[in-house]
């Protein structure tokens, strides 16, 4: 029996469970409000390594290795480690994780890599492709400026509609039927342009993308909004939100009162000077795999629709001009 | 006297390039750029000495500042060693600026690491 | 587009709904810190002149003395929260050229001395040197044939 539902969306025959999450941030997502949930702070930015690039390897590492642990699998014995993160050629990823000996499938899409990975783990898992997978994201503010905008020491005042990139590592290992928080479907998103060229509001760059995965969502399966406790984005920030409920309005939704945002909750604007919110593929990473996931497991929340967003650019498109597509991977997560 | 000069007319000159930051999306580096060409076209047309002569350090020390010293090193060579002055004036009169800003810079790589935020 | 709003429309909704600088707050500070650096400079111009040094030699030692302090400064991690307080006050001056030079030989000594240090060490002042110095030319070349 075909899977598929409308154009975007697959949902599974048997919920894929949720075996474990970990999270590991660094000290300012420590400082933050959701520092409780996650499973491991790290004071040194740099991991006790040498270089930002080495550090949010260690991240990762150290993110895959407590997932795995959680699970009670050795790491090599996971099918698939699936994983994405911002730098060239998946630096943080490959050399976080080349020693886990487990077949691993490298991917790309911004910040919207959480959501990408357990997409495609949920798929092989419900294909029988696979038992147990590892989905891994990873960011770090410090290689983030470092590839994207400045030298650390640079002096540059950040414009208000800039983001802050999140620093550390989620993993989440799929498998098992163990009840709880399972995958129960995805919806794969298009890239959407909205022909935003300005680097510094990637909010605005992703979200359209945003609206048009969950509203995709929405019409392939039939659903109403009300199905949802909360529909959670990955790293909109407090401009991309704005834009997002306007523009999903507009298709007829109204999702104000569902509607969380990673990037707003991880900091404090406030008091740790993020601006429009936390970015990166940690962001909404960490937060599902810290608080959310929490939140389920205590029976708060019991069904999520979980966006991670991502803004598709490199510094070379945006030096040559390009507007910058966004993408959201749309996932289905509720208690089973 | 002065240093109150020199207080108003640096403070106005930066007061400019934060305009520029605030209302238009040019980069840190185009900033620069635009305040050393514009020091160079003003310190071309022999503007730029009427600010220094009562601005002091207040007209040298902002970037424009660098890029007069620029216009009055190429046409000061000019008229003491010809032609060739269009070549070596301009990096001959920036050369010490130019120079302890490598040197000191690779000293501070040797020493220092950088830190996050 | 599928989504229903038109890349113009937009463009409105993203202006909108995202915040200006606060540019008052940000001119002030600007005005103050830069004001403040080139006073610092008369000052040390000042001292060098009482030393014996005449006017040109004093501009000279003001600027390598403030290139000096700006990198150090750099070196100890302070110069990028000067410039996120006071933006244009702290990038303006020669201070910040020197900022510009220092920080991403720092940064990339990770890439090793000659691709990372010596590579990158003008990778954003680069452009100051290549366009000031083209600009003398272009005043050379001019002033050669009207002088």
């Amino acid at each position: 029996m075909l899977k598929r539902y409308g154009r975007q969306t697959v949902l599974f025959n048997s919920p894929v469970g949720i075996m474990a999450t970990a999270s590991v941030v660094g000290p300012k997502e420590g400082q933050g409000p959701l520092a409780a949930y996650f499973d491991q702070i790290e004071a040194d930015p740099m991991f006790g390594t040498e270089s930002w690039e080495k550090a949010e390897s260690k991240f990762a590492e150290t993110a895959a290795e407590m997932a795995a642990k959680k699970a009670d699998t050795a790491i090599g014995d996971f099918e698939y480690i699936i994983a994405g993160d911002l730098l060239n050629q998946s630096t943080g990823s490959i050399f976080g994780l080349r020693n886990t000996n487990a077949p691993y499938l490298g991917i790309f899409g911004a910040c919207s890599a959480m959501g990408e990975g357990m997409s495609l783990g949920g798929m092989l898992i419900d294909g029988g492709f696979a038992q147990k997978v590892i989905c891994l994201a990873s960011s770090h503010f410090c290689s983030a400026e470092k590839q994207f905008r400045f030298p650390l020491e640079f002096g540059s005042q950040r414009p208000p509609t800039s983001s802050w990139t999140v620093t550390g590592s989620a993993a989440v290992a799929l498998g098992g039927t163990t009840g709880g928080p399972s995958v129960m479907g995805c919806t794969t998103g298009k890239m959407v342009d909205m022909g935003v060229t300005d680097a510094n509001n990637m909010g605005a760059a992703m979200a359209g993308a945003a609206a048009d995965t969950i509203v995709a969502h929405l019409t392939d399966t039939g659903r109403s909004t009300d199905y949802y406790d909360k529909i959670i984005t990955g790293d909109l920030g407090y401009i991309g939100q704005e834009l997002l409920l306007a523009l999903v309005k507009k298709k007829g939704y109204d999702i104000t009162h569902k509607h969380i945002d990673c990037g707003i909750e991880i900091f404090d604007k406030n008091t740790q000077d993020t601006l429009a919110g936390g970015s990166g593929c940690a962001c909404s990473g960490v937060t599902f795999a810290g608080y959310f996931y929490d939140k389920m497991k205590r029976g708060e929340l019991n069904k999520i629709l979980f966006v991670p967003t991502g803004a598709l650019m490199s510094p070379t498109s945006v030096q040559q001009g390009e507007s910058i597509p966004g993408i959201a991977h749309a996932v289905v997560i509720e208690n089973a | 006297m002065q240093y109150i000069w020199a207080f108003l007319v640096g403070g106005a000159i930066c007061v400019v390039g934060q305009i520029l930051i605030d209302k238009t999306k040019l980069t840190s580096a185009r900033i620069l750029v635009f305040f050393v060409v514009a020091g160079v076209i003003l310190g071309g047309l022999g503007l730029y000495h009427h600010l220094v002569e009562f601005a002091g350090a207040g007209a040298t020390v902002p970037l424009p500042g660098f890029g007069n010293l620029l216009a009055r090193g190429v046409k000061e060579e000019i008229d003491r060693a010809g032609a060739i002055g269009i070549l070596t004036g301009g990096l001959k009169m920036a050369a010490a600026g130019i120079m302890a800003a490598v040197f000191f810079s690779f000293v501070a790589a040797l020493i220092f690491e950088p830190k996050a935020k | 587009m599928n989504i229903g709003t038109s890349k113009k429309e937009y463009d409105k909704m993203v202006k909108q709904a995202s915040p200006n600088s606060r540019i008052g707050a940000n001119c002030v500070r600007a005005f103050l810190v830069g004001g403040a650096i080139c006073v610092f400079g008369q000052g040390l111009s000042s001292i060098f002149m009482a030393m014996g040094a005449d006017k040109d030699m004093a501009g000279t030692l003001v600027a390598v003395a403030l290139i000096f302090l700006a990198i150090l400064v750099t070196g100890l991690g302070k110069y990028d929260d000067l410039v996120t307080f006071a933006g244009a006050g702290a990038s303006v001056p020669i201070t910040g050229f020197a900022n510009a030079v220092a920080a991403p030989a720092i940064e990339f000594k990770k890439e090793g001395y000659i691709m990372g240090v010596g590579a990158k060490m003008f990778l954003i002042a680069g452009p100051v040197i290549v366009y000031g110095t083209l600009a003398s030319m272009v005043v050379g070349l001019i002033y050669y044939f009207v002088r």
